[in-house]
């Protein structure tokens, strides 16, 4: 099957440091693709380089096979971008909304949008300054809906919805997927909605692509070890998918790739006294991916959770 | 059958939609020749990607339990025994010496395992003679 994105190299720095840093992915066409990573590890920074918001130092890309640094309007009418936040112009109307955007896309089917805003129940004649930030999501989904796009790249498309909204508007991507061909390249901080909907998922820590799989592979894949000792462990020199090691008294914790057979013998070859294996949920596996050694908050001991604390010290 | 999802669980979601079915079909809460919701259906109504719905399926007819009918639809197949008697045997029993390995470090005594065993079993639904 064709790519309907794919990336050689980009690369991208502010002040010196790499927010997105050689980075080559593929995105076959049908595909969802969820984009994780951490606040600042240059999600944001590499969608709008697709779209030629940002353009990169370095590499290449292309979109539904043309060059995407130069891009036709009628391949541009063919994608749809969401950007973070929803932005609108909030002095228009929702129809007047429609109509700008419509401008951008002169091949749109109409109908499409004004089917799509009766679904949301929201009006034509509302102003976009006095709409929820629900509201404006569902309008910013809706203007980009519009043209049928088939491609689709969203950023960060839920943050900030409630539950209800963020359902909604998790729906109306399922809708676009059930249409052959569409391809969804998004964003997100809900694991949850990420499991849901995305075919394959990739991770970024500091610029680079780490994680590239299945949805359920990375799932499948992550498996946090607890190895027991008894006594002070000894040094590990660590394994194949290491991807991180933290020592906690007479035991060990590690976090490992694609644990099996050989990385088992590693382990075993220390003689501890215990091993578990733990399996973790996608949010779990995320955590331990992107976070590395657990370290608890500085909270001092035995601090107040109510607010008297905080009254207190304001009356003082 | 109302099928769910967990996304807090440990396991992909095809294959909490896969253990679901099983169940289903091994408690009589589906039937054979019982027609399942198409792919889409599913996808709308579980809010999950079709991909994920159809690779349940996959499986799931690939271990016999489902048959697809292009253009009729998604069905509980008939059960078949195309296990011979040695090999259900021998995958029973090992299925057994699973279960009573983990009932014995939990302590119990093998008459208390019997017992819930037996009533257990009247949850599900039985072929009346067994397969020949």
């Amino acid at each position: 099957m064709a790519d309907a994105i794919v990336t050689e190299r980009l690369t991208k720095s502010y002040s010196g440091r790499r927010v997105v840093d050689n980075l080559s992915l593929r995105v076959p066409q049908g595909t969802v693709y969820g984009l994780l990573g951490r606040n600042g590890a240059g999600k944001s920074t590499l969608l709008k380089m697709l779209v030629g918001m940002v353009h990169p130092d370095y590499g290449r890309w292309t979109l539904l096979g043309e060059d995407g640094g130069a891009l036709s309007p009628q391949t541009r009418g063919r994608i749809a971008y969401l950007a973070e936040g929803h932005p609108l112009y909030s002095w228009m109307t929702i129809g007047q909304a429609v109509a700008f955007t419509h401008a951008f896309y002169p091949a749109a089917d109409r109908t499409l949008v004004e089917k799509i805003l009766d679904h949301f129940g929201l009006a034509r004649s509302a102003k976009i300054s006095r709409l929820s930030k629900g509201m404006r999501a569902q309008v910013s989904l809706a203007l980009a809906l519009a043209p049928d796009p088939e491609l689709l790249i969203l950023d960060d498309p839920t943050l900030g919805l409630d539950t209800n909204t963020r359902r909604d508007f998790v729906e109306s991507m399922i809708h676009v997927i059930q249409r052959r061909g569409r391809t969804i390249l998004f964003s997100s901080h809900v694991l949850g909605d990420v499991e849901r909907v995305a075919d394959r998922i990739g991770i970024l820590v500091d610029g680079v692509l780490r994680v590239d799989c299945p949805t359920e592979h990375f799932k499948g894949a992550v498996r946090k070890v607890v190895v027991e000792f008894g006594r002070q462990p000894p040094e590990f020199a660590g394994c194949a998918g290491l991807l991180g090691q933290w020592q906690q008294g007479n035991r060990r914790e590690l976090v490992i790739v694609s644990y099996g057979p050989e990385q088992r013998a590693a382990i075993e070859a220390q003689s501890p006294r215990r091993i578990d294996v733990i399996e973790l949920n996608l949010e779990d596996a995320f955590i331990a991916y992107t976070r590395g050694p657990q370290r608890p908050l500085p909270f001092p001991v035995g601090e107040p959770t109510d607010d008297t604390g905080a009254s207190a010290q304001g009356a003082a | 059958m109302t099928l769910h999802v967990d996304t807090a669980s440990r396991l992909p979601i095809y294959q909490q939609l896969v253990l679901q079915i099983r169940e289903g079909i091994a408690r009589g809460d589906l039937q054979p020749e019982e027609r399942l919701a198409s792919v889409r259906q599913l996808s709308s109504e579980l809010t999950v990607n079709p991909n994920t719905v159809a690779r349940a399926y996959t499986e799931l007819e690939r271990e016999g339990l489902l048959v697809s009918r292009p253009g009729l639809g998604i069905f509980v197949a008939q059960p078949r025994g195309e296990l011979t008697k040695t090999a259900r045997d021998r995958r029973l029993i090992e299925l057994l010496d699973r279960c009573l390995t983990e009932a014995v470090h939990l302590g119990y005594s093998a008459d208390e395992v019997i017992r819930a065993v037996t009533q257990r079993a009247g949850q599900f639904q039985w072929k009346s003679d067994g397969r020949k």
